[in-house]
C-alpha cells in the first residue's frame, strides 16, 4: 500500500553536496539566486545597515528641511501634495497591500472626508465647528462608511469586489455632483461648484495659515500614521491581514476571523483617507466633485504600485516620484523640465534593466556613441535632417541638438519615428536578454529622437506619456514595485 | 480502553453530501485524550472531508460533532480553532509570501487580544504579547530540531522544500495552542528518511507536546508506527476500526484497497 516514489528526485551522485530537492539544496539555490549584485545589491546592503528607525529619522530630517529650500508656492505644489499622496497611499496600502482587497472605491472615502469637513467648516450651512471636534468626527464617520462598504468583501473577492467598489466610487462623484437648489440654496453638496471658502485649520486658537505651518502639520500627521501602521504591520493584526491576503481559508483555520479583519482593513484605510480629506479640504479651501474622480484613483494606485504593495517606505518613494514628476511637468513649468525628466527616465530605465556595472557602462557609451555617429553621418549626407534646433534649448538642449537628429521641414518625421519607437519597444520586450542588451542603445536613441521631434511640441500629451512610460519601465523592471518584496502567486 | 472518561472529540452520525454525492455517511468517530488515531482509506474515501467537517470548513448535513461536551457543528472555523482543534492541509496552504516565523506567529491570533489601537501605539500589552508570540513561534519551530531554525526563520515560506513545508504546517497548527491536532497526510511526498522522521515526530507531538492526534495517512509504515487505533473509511462509511493489525487484515479493508487497484488497472 506504499505510495510509489518515482516522483522523487534522483539521488545525487556528488558526495558532500545536498541531494536535489531537499531543503538544504533549496536553501543553497535560493542563496545563489538572491546574491545581491550590481546596483540592486548596493541598495540591499544599504537597506540592511540602515534600520527602520534610522531610515525614518533621516527622512523626517530631510523633509523638515524642505521648507528652507522651497518657496511658499513650491512648498504647496511639491511638499504638501507629496504628503497628501503619502497619507492617501498609506491608507490604500492597508486595504490593498496588507489585506489584498482590491478596493477601487477608495477615493470616495477621501472625498467623503473632504466634503464632510468642508460642510462642517464653511458658510455652506453656516457651520464652523472647531477642527479639534470636526476632524475626529469626520475620521470616525469615514471609518464607519468604510466598514459598511467592506461588507460586500465578506463574499466578494478580486475582480468582483473591484467592480462593486468602483461602482461606489463613481456613485459618490455623481451624488456630490447633483445639485438641487432647494437645499441650502446651492444643493446638498454644492453640485458641480462644490464647497468653497473652507475655514483654515486651527487647534485651540493656533491657526495654520502659512504653507510652512501647514506643511509641518501634515508632516507630523504623516509621521504618526506611518509609525502607527509600521507597528500595526508588525502586530497580530498586521500578520492576520497578510495571512488573509495569502490564503483566507488557511487564515480562518488558524483562528483568524477573516470576515472581521476584512472590514477592519476597510475601516482603517477609510479612516486615513477621511483624515487626508479633511486636510485636503482645508488646505485647498475648496472642494469640487472633480477632485475625487478616476484620475486621482489612478494616481493613488500608481503611488502604491510604484512603491510596492505592502511596503510603507515604498509609499513614500512612490508619492515623491509621482508628485514631483507631475508638478515638474505642469504646463506652467518650462519645457526643459520635461526634457530633463525624460532623459532621467531613460537613464533610470537603462540602469534598472542592466544589472552589472560594466555592462551599464558599455550600454551608456554605446548610446552616446551611436548618437554621435548617426548625427555625423546624417549631417554629412543630408544636412536638412539635422539642421533643426531643440525647442527651448538652453545649454542642455544645445548639446542635445548635436546628438539627436532634429530635421527641419520634414513634418511627418516625428510621427514616423513615434510609430517606429512603439514597434521597437514591443520588439524589445520580446527579445532574449543578450540581444536586448545590444538593442537598448538603439531604442534609447530612437526614444530621444521621438522626444525632441514630436513630444516637445505637445506638452500635455508628453506629460501623460512620460508618466505612463515611467510606470511601465519601473514595473517591468521591478514588478514588485520599487521597495516591495517579490511575491509568488498562489496556484 | 477506559470507558468512563468522556472522549475529547466525538462524531455522532455525521453525514455530508455534495450535490447528489454522499461523501460521508452516518459516521461515528472518537478521539480520546492523549490518543493517536489514524484515519485510512482509499483515495476519495472522504477522509479530508471529515477534517473539513470537524474544523468547520463545511457544516455537516446531519449528526453532531462534540468537542469536550460541546457541539461545535456549524461554528465558523476560527471559533473551532480557538476551542482547541488545529489542522494541517493535505494540499499545503502556507502563507507563502510571509516568513517562516511569521507563518507560525500569525496562528497565535486566536489566543492574543491586543486591540488595533494598542498595537498601533505599541502599548505595554501589545509589546508583551509580541514578545510572547515570538517566543512561542521559536519554541514551536525548535520542535523540528535543526530543520526550521536559524536563518530559515526569516526566509519566505515559498523558499522551503516540500518536506519543510509539511513541517511548517504542523508548527503553525501548534501555535494555535490546540488540544487536538488533525494532520492530513503529514508524510505525503517525503522520502523514506523524512518519513521515518515524521513517524517519530508524531509520537513526540503526543508525548512531549501533549496533543491528541487524528491523522490521515496512506503510508502503512507510518500508520503502524504511530497508531493507538485505526479507523478505515470507504465511500464515506466506516468499514473497520481497532488496532492496526486487526484493521490491516480486515477483509473489507483489504477489499476496499484491492478493489481500487483492480478498478485502476482495468
Ligand atoms: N467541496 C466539494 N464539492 C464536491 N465534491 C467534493 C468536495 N470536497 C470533496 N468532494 C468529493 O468528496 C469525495 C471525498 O473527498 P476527500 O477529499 O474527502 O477524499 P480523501 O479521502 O481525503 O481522498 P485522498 O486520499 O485523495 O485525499 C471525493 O469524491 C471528492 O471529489
Ligand atoms: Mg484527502
Amino acid at each position: 500500500m506504499d505510495r510509489d516514489r518515482t516522483d522523487l528526485p534522483p539521488e545525487n551522485v556528488e558526495p558532500g553536496r545536498p541531494r536535489v530537492g531537499v531543503d538544504e539544496w533549496v536553501a543553497q539555490v535560493d542563496q545563489r539566486r538572491d546574491r545581491p549584485t550590481g546596483i540592486a545589491g548596493v541598495a540591499r546592503r544599504i537597506g540592511e545597515v540602515v534600520t527602520p528607525p534610522i531610515r525614518l529619522a533621516i527622512v523626517v530630517v530631510l523633509a523638515a528641511l524642505v521648507p528652507l529650500w522651497l518657496g511658499e508656492g513650491d512648498l504647496f505644489n511639491y511638499g504638501i501634495f507629496v504628503l497628501l499622496y503619502i497619507l492617501l497611499g498609506l491608507g490604500l496600502n492597508v486595504v490593498v497591500g496588507f489585506a489584498g482587497l482590491l478596493d477601487l472605491g477608495y477615493v470616495a472615502f477621501f472625498g467623503f472626508g473632504a466634503y464632510f469637513y468642508a460642510l462642517l467648516s464653511s458658510e455652506h450651512y453656516g457651520i464652523h465647528w472647531p477642527a479639534i471636534v470636526s476632524i475626529p468626527l469626520v475620521v470616525l464617520a469615514t471609518s464607519l462608511l468604510g466598514l459598511v462598504l467592506g461588507i460586500p468583501s465578506r463574499r466578494l473577492l478580486g475582480d468582483y469586489l473591484a467592480i462593486v467598489t468602483l461602482f461606489f466610487g463613481q456613485a459618490f462623484v455623481v451624488f456630490v455632483n447633483a445639485s438641487n437648489p432647494k437645499v441650502a440654496g446651492k444643493g446638498l453638496t454644492g453640485g458641480p461648484n462644490g464647497v468653497a471658502d473652507i475655514d483654515p485649520v486651527s487647534f485651540f486658537g493656533y491657526e495654520f495659515t502659512t504653507r510652512t505651518q501647514q506643511y509641518a502639520l501634515l508632516l507630523a500627521a504623516g509621521v504618526v500614521v506611518l509609525v502607527g501602521l509600521h507597528f500595526l504591520s508588525e502586530s497580530r493584526t498586521g500578520r492576520a491581514l497578510r495571512a488573509l491576503r495569502e490564503d483566507p481559508l488557511a487564515a480562518e483555520a488558524m483562528s483568524i476571523p477573516v470576515n472581521r479583519l476584512k472590514l477592519l482593513a476597510f475601516g482603517i484605510g477609510a479612516g486615513i483617507a477621511g483624515f487626508t480629506g479633511c486636510m485636503f479640504a482645508t488646505l485647498l479651501t475648496a472642494v469640487t466633485p472633480g477632485n475625487f474622480d478616476v484620475p486621482i484613483l489612478i494616481t493613488v494606485y500608481a503611488v502604491v504600485i510604484l512603491g510596492g504593495f505592502g511596503s510603507l517606505s515604498g509609499v513614500i518613494l512612490g508619492a515623491v516620484v509621482i508628485t514631483v514628476s507631475f508638478q515638474f511637468l505642469a504646463p506652467e513649468n518650462p519645457q526643459n523640465n520635461a526634457r530633463v525628466l525624460f532623459y532621467t527616465i531613460i537613464l533610470l530605465a537603462i540602469v534598472l534593466a542592466v544589472r552589472s556595472w560594466w555592462r551599464l557602462l558599455l550600454v551608456l557609451a554605446g548610446t552616446v556613441g551611436l548618437g554621435i555617429a548617426v548625427h555625423a553621418i546624417v549631417a554629412a549626407f543630408a544636412p536638412t535632417w539635422t539642421s533643426g534646433q531643440a525647442v527651448e534649448a538652453g545649454r542642455f538642449g544645445d548639446l542635445i541638438s548635436d546628438w539627436v537628429i532634429i530635421p527641419q521641414g520634414h513634418p511627418d518625421f516625428g510621427n514616423v519615428a513615434y510609430v517606429a519607437l512603439v514597434v521597437a519597444l514591443l520588439v524589445l520586450t520580446q527579445m532574449r536578454p543578450t540581444y536586448r542588451l545590444l538593442a537598448i542603445p538603439a531604442v534609447a536613441y530612437l526614444a530621444a529622437v521621438v522626444w525632441e521631434t514630436s513630444f516637445v511640441e505637445q506638452p500635455a500629451v508628453a506629460r501623460w506619456i512620460l508618466f505612463g512610460a515611467l510606470l511601465v519601465v519601473l514595473m517591468n523592471v521591478r514588478p514588485q514595485g520599487l521597495l516591495g518584496t517579490p511575491r509568488v502567486e498562489i496556484a | 480502553m477506559n470507558g468512563e472518561q468522556a472522549p475529547l472529540l466525538q462524531l455522532r452520525h455525521v453525514a455530508k453530501s455534495f450535490g447528489g454525492l454522499r461523501v460521508v455517511y452516518d459516521l461515528d468517530l472518537e478521539v480520546r485524550d492523549g490518543e493517536i488515531v489514524s484515519l485510512i482509506g482509499p483515495n476519495g474515501a472522504g477522509k479530508t472531508t471529515v477534517f473539513n467537517l470537524v474544523t468547520g470548513i463545511y457544516a455537516p448535513d446531519d449528526g453532531e460533532i462534540v468537542l469536550e461536551g460541546r457541539d461545535i457543528a456549524g461554528l465558523p472555523p476560527h471559533k473551532i480553532t480557538r476551542l482547541g482543534i488545529a489542522r494541517t492541509f493535505q494540499t499545503l496552504r502556507l502563507f507563502l509570501n510571509m516568513s517562516v516565523k511569521e507563518n507560525v506567529m500569525a496562528a497565535a491570533y486566536g489566543h492574543t487580544s491586543s486591540t488595533v489601537l494598542e498595537s498601533m501605539l505599541r502599548l505595554p500589552r501589545a509589546r508583551r504579547e509580541e514578545r510572547e508570540i515570538a517566543q512561542l513561534a521559536e519554541e514551536k519551530l525548535a520542535f523540528f530540531g535543526q530543520r526550521l531554525v536559524g536563518y530559515r526563520w526569516d526566509q519566505p515560506a515559498y523558499s522551503l522544500s516540500y518536506a519543510n513545508r509539511r513541517r511548517l504546517e504542523i508548527a503553525r497548527a501548534m501555535a494555535t495552542k490546540p488540544r487536538l491536532l488533525l494532520l492530513d497526510e503529514p508524510a505525503a511526498g517525503m522520502n523514506p528518511v523524512e518519513t521515518g522522521e515524521m513517524t517519530e515526530l508524531i509520537g513526540r507531538l503526543r508525548d512531549e507536546g501533549g496533543y491528541s492526534i487524528l491523522v490521515i495517512e496512506h503510508d502503512m509504515h507510518v500508520v503502524e508506527g504511530i497508531s493507538d487505533r485505526v479507523v478505515a473509511l470507504d465511500h464515506g462509511v466506516k468499514i473497520a476500526e481497532g488496532s492496526f493489525d486487526a484493521v490491516a487484515t480486515d477483509p473489507r479493508v483489504v477489499e476496499a484497497y484491492l478493489g481500487l487497484r483492480k478498478r485502476a488497472s482495468a
